[in-house]
Formats: C-alpha cells, structure tokens, sequence
C-alpha cells in the first residue's frame, strides 16, 4: 500500500466503505442468479474495486464517466444507491433505468454517469465527446473513460484518441486491464504495450496497481487537475483481476485460467484486504471498527435486495415509454401500432 | 417576403440562424470548415462562427459520430456532417446502438439532441459507394427520426426543427438537389416533424413521393394530366414519424397508390408506406399500391445502367396510367 496520508480520516473511510459497498452489491447479485430471482446474466467486478473508487473518488459529481458491460462498480461508486440499483438488476420500475436497462446499462444518472454500455469500446467515443463538449461550453468537468484491456482492440479507440490529443479534451482513458476479456488471455490479443499505444498520439499514458485504491486515488487525482488546466488527455492502464468467471454464468474456468492464480490474487492481492490491513497499521480503523462497516453495509444491501425483489415491475404501458424525449408513447407517435 | 435561394443556400441559413440563436450548437465533420464540405453547403460559417464551433475533424466516421453522442449528453448539441451517406454504414454503431437507444436504456433520463447531416440520391455518375440512399436502415431503427427534405423549402424549414428536437435526428438530403431553387420566406419559419405536405391536389391517384422523387411525381403527374389522371402528390417530409393521416385520407379519396423513394426498393421506405396503406386503407383500394424504389442492384457507374436503376417520371406515369385503367401491373 503506499502510504501518503495526504488525505483526512473521512475520505479513507469512504473509500474503504465504497469497496465494501461494491463487494457487498456483487455477492448480493451473485446469489441473486444462482437462486433464479435475477433476469439474465451479470458481469462481477468483485476484485477489481479499487479501480472504480480510486477513480471516482478523485472526480466531483459534475465530472463524467462512461462505464461498461461490468459497471455496477462504476455505478457504485460515481454515487448509486443500493435500492435503485437493485431494483434496476431485477428489471423493476424504481430502477435507475426504470427496468429499461438492466445489469449492462445500470447507471445513477445523475451523479454523471453517462450510462454503462454493453458494445465492448462502444462508450469511447461518448467520453470523448462528452470531453469536447466541456470545452465546447467552457465548462470545467472532466470525463473518465472505463474499459477492459479488450476493449483496446476496438479502432474507435485510436480514432478517438487522435482526436483527443488534437484538442487537448480533459478525457481520461482508464483501462482496467483484468487479464481477460472474456475466456482469452490479453498477452494473446494485445501487441506491444498498451502505454505505448496512447504515447504514440502523444498522449502521457501511466502504469497503476489497480489493487492499490490510495495509488490509483493519488495518480488520478493529479491527473484530474492537469485535465481541469487542459493538460488533458491522459491514458492509465490499471493491473487487476476479476474474481468471478466473465459472467456469473463462467463456473468452470480451468480451460483458461487456473485455480492457483486466482487464490493468489484473492488471499495476497485483495483491494479491500489490504486497504484494511493500511487502515489499522495506520490506527485509522481498528479491526473491530472494520468489522463493524463490514456488517452493516452487508445488512443495508440486504435490506435492499429484499426491497427491491418486493418492487413493483414497470406498467406494461411503459414498454414504449422513453423511445424518444418529448413523445409520451412511441407507437402513437409513429403511427405503427400493431392492430 | 420570399425570395428563390438554392437549396444548398436554404441548409446552410438553417444552420447559421440556430447557430446564432443556441450557443450549445455546434457542427463536426470532415472539411466542413475552410472547405465547407466538397458540396460548398456550409461555406461561410467558420468565418461567422471560428474553428470552435465548426470543427474539422480527421477521417474518422465512427470517432467523430460518437464524440457527436457523448457531447449531446452533456448538454451541447452536436450537427454532424456526415459526407457521404455511404458512410452511414461506418457509423452504424454509433448512431443505431448508441444514439438511438440511450434514451430508451436510461429510462428517459439521458437526452442525445443531434442531427446528422447526410446525403443520398444516384445519377450522379458515382458509382455504388457514393450513391446509395440509406434511410431505410436508418428509418429501421425505434429511436431515430428521420428528415428527407423536397425542396429548399423544406431543407431549411426540417433542418430548424431537427436542430431544436431532443433527439437523434437524420436528415438526408439528395445532393442533386444542391443547386436547385425554390421559394424561400426571409422570416424565420419551422416544418414541423410528422406533417406531410398535400404538394398538388388530386383525384384518381395519390403519388406519395420522398426527396427528389417529389419533382418526379411532379412530372409524372404533369403528364398524367394530359391523359385526363389527376394525380395527387403526398410529400410526408419525415419518414419518422410518418404523417399517416394524410396519406391515408389521399389514398381513401383516391383508391389508388404508387409510393416512390429512392431507396432500394426491397425492404425499403416504400414497402413500409406501402404495406401501412394496404393495412389500413384497404377497402379503399380499387388497385394494388405499387412501390417504386431503386432497383435492388448496387448502383453502377456506367450512365446506360445507372439511369435504369432509379424511378423515372415515365416509369411513374406509366404505372399510374395502367393502374388506373385497371390493369394488373403483375401477371397473377
Ligand atoms: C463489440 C462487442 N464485441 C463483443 C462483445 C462480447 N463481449 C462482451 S464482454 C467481452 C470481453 C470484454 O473484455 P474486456 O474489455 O477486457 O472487459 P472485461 O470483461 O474483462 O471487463 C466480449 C468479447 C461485445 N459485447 N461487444
Ligand atoms: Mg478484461
């Protein structure tokens, strides 16, 4: 863990408790699948915490991001509630999305997500945008880009990232490089180094621990400010490792990826672990005070997915609700009403 | 006041006006600022509005169609022009999964207001990848509206409108038409999306006809006239959302359709007016609705094959002319 202490008491505690919250979200929505309550499958980014907190935890909710396919961490902590979240995974009307979106577009709007897309490298070209729009208005918000190391085999990155270092865009290109896009190796689809992919647009790219929450905090609170000064783009690769399969649905996972290396990352390389350990090394947390938040976040994610498992679904009259802003039915709208 | 102005000219008043009105628009796109694009349609507007707000980009369709979406989301609004709509297939990412769906996916808490300036129309001796006429792939998708403007008129009229709208907005305009001239008012005015316009008046036949095919029919009915047809031309304007009402209530006063789009005509824009007619004004029919789109071919380059692939005022009035005498147009 380095060890700065740059930061008050608070900021470390939310930063612990935002990982927690994140695990907690994602055991919850593991046992949701494997007990047949949740629709459809779900990408865990259980392990891969301190990425997501790191990060957000630098940003101001005016600041943006784009998440992807494995976002309930983004969404987590740019500042979701459980509740909506919750009952945005079971497909019910209080959801962030009203049910429209589900676990792979689940995102708190309002707290500058700009919503979690499932076309691998899809969301590269709306960080950007959302980065020239800045500019464009003179605002000073700053946007951080969210993928996977498979993502970088995507063109629309390079493409976006030649514009972006034309403009000098405060965009922040964060790939969390986990090992694996879905059952492949990244040695076996990434040539060269990713670094030297953004270095070659001139981009100042960085290497992070992406298990290290006060590493990823400190080097993307910087980069945060140099963007704010138009310093920006930026690129940051994060090492770490998701503990779960791709999907919840991936449970034998021996064919690419052993039993071995997987412990190893869990019982040494644990965000949470060893932020934990900090915390009371410091005497910031004792370990009983650990305990404590461990608790009571698990019982207040609890609560919630009993909330939402008890929500109501949508009207079916919202099923063409939402098509276009301004227009309350789409069908009437268009005229193509079946019948 | 009116005055004549090309339609080129019209597109790009449109866009200097809500330039001026709405600081948060912006346009992007390849040569769109010194050039002003290879068509000249936006010459002029970097030395109004500076290199900020009408950006070059590099060749990067995909690149720039996405950064239009994400700077939609935050507030500013994005006209991207889109060179050819050939390119349409670059950004179908973009535009289709993107732009169209965030809308619906956030459950109506995030906007995408862009439009996205392209063109259409073959003849122009291009062959089959600058000539194809693409809305029906766009007009496909739940979440897009789509513009075909007829005329300076309506280019300028939609355009002010599609710029104001919340949503992803396309617009294809027949770059044959560029140079055409039409009555244009010097006040500001606006076409409402969704209305069609009842471009001549008639009573045997109604011509429903999108973009340049709108002269066409005009032509087809000219010389249908002269043979005692009086045919009515129905210029829906948007092709999303589709002003049904007036062409239903032309086609129950008439009992005859031939819908004409320059698209291909399978699958196409009017298979869907086509089949909304026969659904729903059937019993009003004394004849088959005839479509008549481009010929399901790529589009050639050789002038002796292009001109047979796109519909004609002759092919219009011909089929026009059978089925009025009721004839079948299909051998059953
Ligand atoms: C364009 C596209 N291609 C393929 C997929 C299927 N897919 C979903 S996730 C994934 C792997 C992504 O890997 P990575 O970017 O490393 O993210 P990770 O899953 O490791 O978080 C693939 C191939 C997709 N959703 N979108
Ligand atoms: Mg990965």
């Amino acid at each position: 863990m380095s060890d700065t202490r740059t930061h008050n008491t608070e900021d470390y505690l939310r930063m612990y408790k935002q990982m927690v919250r994140i695990r907690a979200f994602e055991d919850n929505a593991n046992q949701l699948y494997l007990s047949a309550k949740m629709p459809g499958l779900t990408h865990m980014y259980s392990g891969q915490e301190a990425v997501a907190v790191g990060i957000c935890e630098a940003l101001t909710d005016e600041d943006r991001i784009t998440s992807t396919h494995r976002g309930h961490g983004h969404c987590v902590a740019k500042g979701a509630e459980f509740k909506a979240m919750f009952c945005e995974l079971l497909g019910k009307a209080e959801g962030y999305c009203r049910g429209k979106g589900g676990s792979m577009h689940i995102a708190d709007q309002s707290h500058g997500n700009l919503g979690a897309n499932a076309i691998v490298g899809g969301s590269m070209g709306i960080a950007t945008g959302a980065a020239l729009s800045a500019k464009h208005l003179g605002q000073d918000f700053v946007t951080v880009c969210f993928f996977g190391d498979g993502a970088t085999a995507q063109g629309l990155w390079y493409e976006v990232m030649n514009m972006a270092a034309l403009w000098k865009l405060p965009v922040i290109y964060a790939c969390e490089n986990n090992g694996y896009s879905e059952y492949t190796k990244t040695e076996e689809i990434a040539a060269g180094s990713l670094t030297a992919r953004a270095e070659a647009f001139g981009i100042e790219a960085f290497e992070v621990d992406g298990q290290d929450v006060l590493a990823v905090n400190d080097l993307t609170t910087q980069l945060v400010e140099r963007c704010r000064k138009g310093e920006g783009p930026f690129f940051i690769e994060l090492k770490t490792y998701r503990y779960h399969g791709h999907h919840v649905g991936d449970i034998n996972r021996d064919y690419y990826r052993s039993k071995d290396e997987e412990a190893e990352w869990k019982t040494v390389r644990d965000p949470i672990t060893n932020f934990g350990k900090w915390l009371e090394d410091e005497k910031i947390l004792s370990a009983d005070e650990l305990v404590a938040i461990n608790n009571e976040i698990k019982a207040e994610a609890e609560a919630a997915v009993e909330y939402a498992l008890n929500a109501p679904y949508p009207d079916t009259s919202e099923v063409d609700m939402h098509v276009f802003a301004g227009v309350d039915h789409a069908l009437d709208y268009l005229g193509g009403a079946r019948g | 006041m009116t005055r004549e102005i090309t339609f080129s000219k019209a597109v790009n008043e449109a866009i200097a006006e809500e330039m001026r009105r709405d600081p948060t628009v912006f346009l992007i796109g390849e040569d769109v600022a010194e050039a002003g694009t290879p068509f000249k349609v936006l010459s002029g507007l970097v030395e109004e509005f500076g290199t900020d707000r009408v950006i070059d980009t590099p060749i990067s369709e995909p690149g720039f169609m996405g950064m239009a979406v994400g700077a939609a989301m935050t507030e500013s609004r994005p006209i991207v022009d889109l060179m050819f709509g050939d390119f349409i297939y670059l950004v179908m990412d973009q535009l289709c999964n993107q732009a169209a769906k965030t809308h619906y996916m956030s459950g109506g808490k995030l906007k995408v207001p862009l439009v996205l300036r392209t063109n259409m129309g073959a003849t122009r001796r291009s062959a089959a990848q600058h000539s194809q006429s693409l809305q029906a792939i766009v007009a496909h998708i739940p979440g897009l509206k789509v513009a075909m403007p007829s005329s300076a008129y309506e280019a300028k009229g939609l355009l002010k409108t599609a710029i104001r709208d919340d949503n992803p907005v396309v617009i294809f305009e027949d770059k044959l038409m560029y140079q055409d001239k039409a009555l244009v008012p010097e006040e500001e005015y606006l076409i409402p999306f969704g209305q069609a316009n009842v471009k001549r008046e008639g009573r045997d036949i109604t011509l429903v006809a999108t973009s340049s095919m709108v002269q066409v029919a005009e032509e087809a009915a000219d010389a249908l006239a002269k043979d005692g047809i009086s045919a009515e031309i129905i210029d829906p304007r948007t092709i999303v959302p589709l002003d049904e009402e007036t062409i239903l209530n032309s086609v129950r006063k008439t009992s005859r359709a031939i819908v004409i789009d320059e698209g291909h005509q399978s699958y196409g824009v009017t298979a869907e007016i086509a089949a909304r007619i026969s659904e729903k004004a059937f019993y009003h029919l004394d004849a088959p609705v005839i479509r008549m789109g481009a010929m399901d071919v790529p589009v050639p380059f050789s002038p002796a094959l292009e001109d047979l692939t796109v519909p004609t005022a002759s092919g219009v009035a011909d089929n026009a002319r059978k089925i009025c005498r009721g004839e079948l147009l299909h051998a059953a």
